[in-house]
């Protein structure tokens, strides 16, 4: 196999890739859609969008997801808003500029058509889900409201309210049912897909366990839809919801997908900070606020006084100070790089002393209190709710938690993996956003690759593929629910002494403090061998109560675990490849005299694709070459 | 900032959707005051897993109030003593020393029990799929800015919106309704004008799937408005009514 993966983008000017494409592909006709069955494992922005798309043009399609319904899924959590290049405000925002604000965000690290594609297509979004009713905020006047959001110097961003990936989400829930009213989508709540079915070295189907029952069933298709989310949940603590995992990723990656850029992790700098060892997960604090609060921790070490008490010339708001230009709106790797260290220079506030202030004092003079409770009321709710906290009176303490992973199974231009027949859409890909990815443009990719990516190549498949006739009776089915089964009946045999959430808050220090957001070689060798001997542990000492015939939450954990225990190891041997560092990858041994990031463009401008090679064996690295031939790599800087 | 107390708890524990439930009791101690109520529970399933006992059964997801994954009835009252809080949101500082809470599942014939806690919601799924949408195929869209909504209108609407899907209405309600959860969502469309065009045949389906499901009807308790973590009000019933009169009277 080739040692470098080709995206197979298309020739042309970078403005005229994604039309000459459309131009090329072959098109399924009309009548024989039907014919084909889609499988879309996964709920969220992506897959939503993706099954009641395909389903409307004519697709069976069967939809999957771990929730009790698929309005549940994790996007519906988000909340700040959406970009897209649609320059309502008139202030200057281009296709141009979004693509190219979206390339140097991620560092470079990303693949120039796909994130043009991405910023051409972001109008279309908007307009689509205007038209399903999605609430997005008005002016007086009755126009669409934007603002600006993490970093963007314009205002590109909808939104509505703090609930924007609720309002999204049920939009593309609501088609979705529409379809499932329509006989076109079958849907599978409360399902995990244990496996990926590869026929004649193409995907065919899935494995997947009823939660409720614990049966194990099997399902064909023409085509293997993945948009399962993103794996920051290896860390324990982070603000994914508590189902986000990697397992329907990583059985691919044992099946054949490559692993793209596994190590690249946002660490978002607005978290409420960790309160107790019982914390289960953490709650992101939208970084909107960031538009006008204003980040500081005292100038004094150890200063214990109140904050009113710290008067103006004995605080330091340091993000103003290090970066004059962009102040409080750096992006994400950069303000949490800078609250790590504030606190790791004794700095910190409240009782942990992990927590920098976010304080809307001056917002608020500024403003008045109802400005700042028309447009943040409902996360000053939500913080004094978690913290018992007025954020109205005292500034809220933040800190830094693992969000978003940029990384994930890689994808060509058409958003397929390296098996042919599965494609990867939204987190669960790596494609857009390089090594760090900028504000509100998660659910834009989601939705993108969803509504308006991959209803095109999809078809391209299907229409230039040839595929046998294949059914659940196929040996290969047999074999993967084999295999599903005997992993649930070993996890259950253990019978040890340490729970499935004790393991998994072990690997969580283990990865937050080694592959975390400071990382260096001596750590990263370090966590490799740690996390293979809890591996080993694992399998010899998890306690899984219960059984299999009913449901049982530890089970489906115990599953998950054993998988992120051996993507931490993937992660580390990244993070430790990378010699240079590159956004939210932040290598130590790799920084400038006034420590921000440097980027090794001769060695490292490249995609690393990592082939799984079996239990016993390394993993071999295949590269992508990034090509750049309508940006100038240049040297992010915020100052 | 935090204090530590301990905590009783009668939980309801049913085997399975057949098997005979029953209140079982349990203390945790070293409760702190900052961790949320599925803290609280996630400490005593850990402790019930090292004692090789079955840990408690409940539905999680976001842990931040917005999936509608949780839900449980908290000394009688869903989602517990915290308006317009859902039960992850609840935090233990809202305690003392020595309480005892009895938690239980939703309960309601439309909704019935998986697993302790957990209940099977999929009622509601089908409600919106009768008809809880905007007919508009990928592609179809104008350009945002055409539709024109004045904020107030879009803002009344997204009140209605803003449902989670949860379940807690019908827990709390005397007839088990899902009135409030029903009429939310023909409020929100209602009230847009991307929803108008179909809000007479969408309200009469979703009201027929509703009693086809099993729930009772709404006759004012407003228990539902009470209960409803994101504040939702019982004018979204009125809304209701007055679309299906409107679609009676001339379909
Ligand atoms: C708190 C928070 C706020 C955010 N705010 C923003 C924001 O303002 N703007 C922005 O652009 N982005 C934001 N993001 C990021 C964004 O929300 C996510 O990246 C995005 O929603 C992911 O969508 P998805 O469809 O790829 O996956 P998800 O929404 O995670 O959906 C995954 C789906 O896959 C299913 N699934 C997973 N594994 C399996 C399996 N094994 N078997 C069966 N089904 C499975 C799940 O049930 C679910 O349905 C935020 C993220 C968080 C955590
Ligand atoms: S767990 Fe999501 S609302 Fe409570």
């Amino acid at each position: 196999m080739a040692q470098t993966l080709s995206a197979k983008v298309p020739p042309g000017r970078l403005q005229e890739k994604w039309d000459t494409y459309k131009n090329q592909i072959k098109l399924v006709n009309p009548a024989n859609k039907r014919k084909h069955t889609i499988i879309v494992v996964g709920t969220g922005l992506a897959g939503g969008s993706a099954a009641a798309t395909l389903a409307e043009l004519g697709y069976m399609v069967k939809s999957f997801c771990i929730q009790d319904s698929a309005r549940r899924a994790h996007s519906i959590a988000a909340q700040g808003g959406i970009n897209a290049a649609k320059n309502y405000p008139n202030d200057g925002d281009t296709i141009w500029r979004l693509f190219y604000d979206t390339i140097k965000g991620g560092d470079y690290r990303s693949r120039e058509a796909n994130v043009y594609r991405l910023a051409e297509i972001s109008n279309e979004i908007i307009d689509q889900c205007v038209a399903q009713g999605v609430p997005f905020a008005r002016e007086y006047g009755g126009h669409l409201d934007n603002r600006s959001f993490g970093g963007a110097q314009v205002s590109r961003t909808f939104y509505a309210r703090g609930q924007t990936g609720q309002q999204l989400l049920l939009g593309a829930y609501q088609a979705m049912s529409r379809q499932i009213a329509a006989g076109q989508i079958s849907m599978y709540e409360r399902r995990e897909m244990l496996d990926l079915v590869v026929i004649d070295g193409q995907a065919r189907g899935i494995v997947t366990r009823d939660l409720v029952t614990g049966e194990i069933e099997r399902h064909a298709a023409d085509a293997v839809l993945l948009c399962t989310g993103g794996y920051g949940n290896v860390y324990y603590l982070s603000t994914n919801a508590k189902n986000s995992n990697v397992t329907a990723a990583w059985r691919c990656h044992r099946r054949g997908a490559c692993f793209a850029n596994p190590s690249f992790t946002q660490i978002h700098p607005t978290c409420i900070p960790v309160s107790g060892d019982y914390q289960s997960k953490l709650t992101l604090m939208s970084e909107s606020l960031r538009n006008d609060g204003r980040v500081w921790v005292p100038m004094k070490k150890g200063d214990t006084r109140a904050p009113r008490d710290i008067p103006e010339e004995e605080r330091d708001y340091y993000l103003e100070r290090r970066y004059p230009s962009f102040g409080n709106l750096v992006p994400r790797d950069v303000a949490s790089r800078n609250a790590k260290y504030a606190c790791d220079e004794g700095r910190g506030v409240g009782n942990t002393k992990l927590a920098v202030f976010l304080d809307f004092r001056d917002a608020m003079q500024r403003l008045g209190r109802a400005r700042i409770e028309e447009r943040y009321g409902n996360l000053f709710e939500m913080y004094e709710r978690i913290t018992g906290e007025n954020p109205y009176e005292v500034p809220m303490r933040i800190y830094p938690a693992v969000h978003y992973t940029m990384g994930g199974l890689w994808v060509d231009y058409e958003l397929m993996s390296t098996v042919p027949g599965l494609f990867v859409l939204g987190e669960a890909n790596f494609s857009d956003h390089g090594a760090n990815r900028l504000g509100a443009s998660a659910l834009m990719q989601g939705l993108a690759d969803g509504y308006f990516v991959i209803p095109y190549t999809l078809g391209n498949y299907i229409a230039s593929t040839p595929l046998s006739d294949v059914d659940i009776t196929h040996d290969a089915f047999t074999q993967a629910e084999k295999d599903a089964s005997a992993r649930i009946s070993k996890l259950l045999s253990v019978q040890g002494t340490k729970t499935v959430t004790e393991f998994h808050r072990d690997l969580g220090s283990i990865m937050w403090d080694n592959v975390g957001m400071s990382r260096n070689a001596e750590c990263l060798e370090s966590a490799i061998g740690l996390i293979s001997s809890l591996r080993k542990e694992f399998w010899n000492n998890v306690k899984v109560p219960g059984d299999r015939t009913y449901y049982n939450k530890n089970l489906e954990f115990a599953g998950r675990m054993a998988d992120f225990l051996e993507l931490g190891e993937l992660m580390a041997r990244d993070a430790l490849m990378r010699n240079e560092s590159a956004g939210g990858h932040f290598r130590e041994e790799y920084q400038t005299s006034d420590g921000e990031g440097e980027r090794n463009d001769e060695d490292f401008a490249f995609v690393g694709a990592w082939e799984y090679r079996g239990r016993d064996s390394e993993p071999m690295l295949r590269k992508e070459d990034l090509e750049f031939e309508n940006v100038e790599l240049t040297t992010r800087s915020y100052k | 900032m935090s204090h530590t107390m301990t905590i009783h708890l009668r939980v309801w524990r049913q085997a399975g959707p057949e098997a005979r439930g029953r209140f079982v009791a349990y203390t945790v101690r070293n409760v702190n005051s900052n961790m949320s109520f599925l803290e609280l529970l996630d400490v005593l399933n850990e402790k019930l897993i090292h004692n090789g006992d079955d840990p408690i059964e409940f539905d999680y997801d976001c842990r931040e109030g917005i999936c509608g994954s949780c839900g449980t009835v908290i000394d009688g009252v869903a989602h517990g003593p915290q308006r317009r809080t859902a039960v992850c949101q609840l935090h233990m500082r809202h305690y003392n020393d020595g309480d005892t809470i009895v938690v239980e599942p939703w309960r309601a014939t439309a909704f019935p029990v998986i697993r302790d806690l957990v209940t099977d919601r999929s009622a509601f799924d089908r409600i919106v799929e009768a008809g809880g949408y905007v007919s508009v195929d990928t592609g179809n869209a104008p350009d945002a800015n055409t539709i024109i909504i004045p904020k107030e209108e879009l803002e009344n609407a997204f009140d209605f919106a803003a449902c989670i899907g949860c379940g807690a209405c019908v827990a709390a309600c005397p007839n088990a309704s899902a009135s409030l959860f029903t009429g939310a969502k023909i409020a929100h469309l209602a009230g847009l004008p991307q929803g108008k065009p179909e809000r007479k045949e969408r309200v009469v389906a979703m009201v027929k799937q509703m009693q086809i499901e099993g729930f009772g009807d709404c006759s004012n308790h407003a228990e539902c408005e009470a209960v409803c973590p994101k504040g939702i009000s019982i004018s979204a019933i009125a809304i209701m009514r007055r679309e299906y009169i409107k679609a009676k009277i001339s379909p």
